[in-house]
């Protein structure tokens, strides 16, 4: 590692990003990381809010109400959203595991699925929760 | 040339994880199984006992079945979120001072989550 590091600093590195084509593939693969940190101060949040709980009312209520203002169900709706792609994307990572669904199309398909997961687990929670306002 | 059983023995060998990797590997893909289930459930429950305000989300995850769903919940996703971090912090930050001191942080910052969640959720347990 060391002996890596002083070596010729200006070692040519693996072409990336930049001269890609831009393909469903590769923005599955990005976007399950970037949802999965987001996901994780989603995490951060559910345990201020459990621990908010364990608080009392006076400490609940004030984390509540941001919870309920405009940013913060912008921010419940992309946390939802984030779910919806990284639930999917994930459950496609599984099946790659098992060196399933490798071929081009099955590929471009799957991931075009987790896409779908952005809107379609966003909307579908909603329409439960409205059901269930009944 | 190696025979196949050092080349076998040479993919086993501990590498820069110090043999960590099919743990990392296990964790990550069981943790995930697990989320599968409960990250749906947390989305559907927390906002029907938040409709509630305080008192209804309290008497919520004062039913044990909830407490412990919940504490499940938060040791996977802390687990999850602790390995997908890392491996994040491991691909972009290569200069070893600002790398160690972010793996350190995650981890702290990954343990605490899961301690100040189970032991909130024990607090509200007893109230």
């Amino acid at each position: 590692m060391a002996q890596a590091q002083n070596a010729t600093p200006s070692r040519p590195i693996s072409p990336h990003l930049q001269i890609w084509r831009w393909h469903v593939t590769m923005l599955a693969s990005i976007l399950h990381r970037v949802t999965g940190a987001a996901l994780s101060v989603g995490v951060l949040g559910i345990v201020i809010w459990l621990a908010a709980l364990a608080g009392g009312p006076e400490v609940f209520a004030p984390v509540d109400q941001v919870l309920h203002s405009l940013l913060g169900r912008i921010v419940l709706y992309a946390l939802v959203a984030a779910l919806g792609f990284h639930l999917f994307a994930g459950l496609r990572h599984l099946v790659l595991d098992a060196g399933v669904g490798f071929e081009r199309g099955m590929a471009n398909l799957s991931a075009w699925i987790c896409l779908a997961g952005l809107v379609i687990v966003p909307a579908g929670l909603w329409a439960v929760l409205h059901a269930m306002a009944g | 040339m190696a025979t196949r059983n050092q080349r076998i023995a040479s993919a086993r060998a501990p590498g820069v994880r110090g043999g960590a990797g099919a743990w990392t590997f296990i964790g990550q893909r069981a943790s995930a199984l697990a989320l599968l289930v409960l990250g749906p459930w947390f989305a559907l429950a927390a906002p029907l006992a938040a409709r509630g305000g305080y008192e209804s989300v309290r008497a919520f995850f004062a039913q044990p079945v909830n407490a412990l769903t919940c504490v499940v919940l938060v040791l996977a996703a802390c687990l999850h979120m602790y390995l997908g971090v890392t491996e994040i912090i491991e691909d972009y930050l290569d200069k070893p001072a600002g790398r160690n001191a972010a793996l350190t942080l995650n981890a702290v910052v990954c343990l605490l989550a899961a301690a100040i969640g189970v032991v909130a959720l024990a607090i509200n347990l007893r109230t």
